[in-house]
């Protein structure tokens, strides 16, 4: 039997700077015990995207300090980890890059193992922290500024394999660029849900992208739809007609959580899986939520989805992958462990 | 006393161990990668190997200086991060210097010095001395505006673009570091020398469509 270990998250894909702690039990539960976050994001807004170097120099102030916090949120101390997760990719390479170092320095400093980790598989095993184990099954739904993808999970530190993913823009991409259109602010996610509540989906039928008998069946693209928005808007204004914001972000949002949720739950059942999880930043949307839970009632299927605070990009998710990993036994990184922009989703761990 | 000394602010990715004892600064190990693309991936396993040629386990340092630039962004950050978690996790205090002032430090020079490394995009980072003080930058500016007299050597990785008898050395060495800081002050602030600001494009405005068309 072995005992609790406490295991330490470090997240820096994007414009968050993550740490997060978690204790593994003996039994392979995992538990959170703080979750700090430095953002970004207010630096990006008025680039109405975000700068990959403004995000890297952020990481960089922002590590120590919100390690400081996790730890004293936790009220533990650096010498009671027993080992160090870090994302190692996919994200943007200057961001990443300052998370891997300081995460090597860490554990050097403390001679504990390092375990680079999939960022993605974070999102997934987050879920964890708060619904307990995954079944040995599951379909995993990721929908954020950076991610739209389907993952079978056959084991969270074993086997994930891409189903689905974006041909073009990620789904939180198109909400920031209809909010550009609607002169809404930066990131779109929030402002376009709130208008969309007080408007009517079905006031426009906007295209759902790749939904045609020969599409990929799990692929998604939301580049078409932007477009669509884009025109619409553009030929009320030219007939001189007022632009129904509501309206225009109800639609929108039916447009997005139809397709999303239409192809997750397909892929659920073609795979003959009974559970699905959603994370990401967009997962918190309402409209998305409501439908997904609407139509895994009726295929029968068990939803999860994490609190929003967890959805979003923060170290405790990377901690949890890393415990899990962890108590798969894997082997710990190398310390010359590169940050990998681009690391496929099936890495789990980098060896 | 033992100071570890980190510095990624120019290709040469260079991690070290130097004693400060009577007889002034020693180098009991170094070792130096020039590889412009691999610091994250060299920088820590370097200094693991430094401490173990010297005897020594991260924790038995005294102190950490490293050099805060100015330099390339990326590669600079990797040195800057892994001396506040080092500092952090071990509790010691960690010493920022301006990595020209290390290469000055180590230069054998009468009179005044520029010390000069690469900014890419055809720019040179620079900074003058009169012995070891800074009497002029940092700064980051084309090698043909740099105002080179007064100066009698040039050092530093760009040092041959000057029109000046060049000395070492090329890069920032541990000992050049340590004999930059301050070791019984204050640490300052670890704020990178970045001298430019991030490349970013603020989106061309977008008429308003909310009031087009009102009433
Ligand atoms: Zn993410």
């Amino acid at each position: 039997m072995t005992a609790d270990r406490v295991v330490l998250g470090i997240e820096s894909s994007c414009d968050e700077t993550g740490v997060g702690l978690v204790r593994l039990a003996a039994d392979g539960t995992v538990e959170l015990l703080a979750d700090a976050v430095a953002s970004s994001v207010d630096e990006h807004a008025r680039f109405g995207g975000v700068v990959p170097e403004i995000a890297s120099r952020a990481h960089l102030a922002a590590m120590a300090p919100t390690m400081r916090r996790a730890l004293d949120e936790s009220g533990l101390e650096l010498s009671d980890v027993d080992a160090i997760a870090v994302t190692a990719g996919p994200g943007l390479a200057g961001a990443l890059m300052v998370g891997v170092a300081a995460a090597k320095a860490y554990a050097s400093a403390l001679g504990v193992p390092l375990y680079g980790v999939n960022h993605l598989g974070g999102h997934v095993a987050v879920d964890t922290l708060e619904h307990g184990p995954l079944p040995d099954r599951c379909l995993a739904m990721l929908v954020s500024g950076g991610h739209s993808q389907l993952l079978l999970v056959e084991g969270i530190a074993e086997k994930i394999t891409e189903v689905g993913t974006t041909i073009d823009d990620a789904a939180g991409e198109a909400y920031d660029k209809v909010a550009r259109i609607l002169d809404l602010p930066y990131p779109g996610g929030p402002p376009i849900d709130e208008q969309a509540k007080l408007g009517d989906p079905k006031a426009i039928a906007f295209p759902r992208g790749l939904t045609g008998p020969r599409d990929a069946k799990y692929d998604f693209s939301f580049s078409g739809l932007k477009t669509a928005v884009a025109r619409w808007v553009e030929t009320e204004q030219r007939e001189g007609r007022e632009i129904p914001v509501p309206d225009v972000c109800a639609s929108f949002q039916e447009a997005v959580a139809d397709v999303l949720t239409a192809k997750a739950v397909r892929a659920a059942r073609d795979l003959e899986v009974d559970t699905l999880v959603i994370s990401g930043g967009v997962a918190a949307n309402s409209r998305l939520s409501e439908l997904a839970a609407q139509r895994c009632a009726e295929a029968g299927i068990t939803l999860r989805v994490p609190r929003p605070r967890l959805c979003t990009d923060n170290g405790a998710m990377i901690a949890a992958l890393g415990a899990h990993v962890l108590a798969s036994g894997a082997k710990p990184s190398p310390l010359d462990m590169p940050a990998n922009p681009g690391l496929p989703v099936s890495t789990i761990v980098v060896q | 006393m033992l100071v570890i000394a980190l510095d990624t602010s120019t290709p040469a990715v260079t991690a070290g161990l130097v004693a400060l004892d009577d007889g002034g600064p020693r180098t009991l190990a170094e070792r130096v990668t020039i590889n412009p693309r691999a610091h994250g991936e060299l920088l820590m396993p370097q200094l693991l190997d430094v401490m173990t040629e010297a005897g020594h386990v991260l924790a038995d340092a005294d102190a950490i200086v490293v050099g805060a630039g100015p330099g390339p962004f990326t590669g600079l950050r990797v040195g800057m991060v892994t001396a506040a978690a080092l500092g952090q996790a071990c509790g010691r205090p960690v010493h920022p210097v301006c990595s020209l002032d290390a290469i000055a430090a180590q230069a054998d020079v009468t009179g005044q010095l520029l010390v000069a490394t690469d900014a890419r995009r055809k720019e040179a980072y620079w900074a003058a001395y009169s012995g070891r003080t800074r009497i002029d930058g940092p700064h980051v500016q084309r090698p043909a505006d740099v105002p080179t007299e007064g100066c009698t050597a040039a050092a530093g990785e760009l040092a041959e673009a000057f029109d000046l008898p060049v000395v070492e050395p090329r890069y920032p060495t541990p000992l050049g570091l340590v004999a930059a800081a301050t070791l019984d002050a204050e640490p300052a602030p670890l704020v990178p020398l970045y001298l430019r600001r991030p490349d970013a494009e603020l989106p061309s405005k977008r008429k308003s469509v909310l009031t087009r068309g009102a009433k």
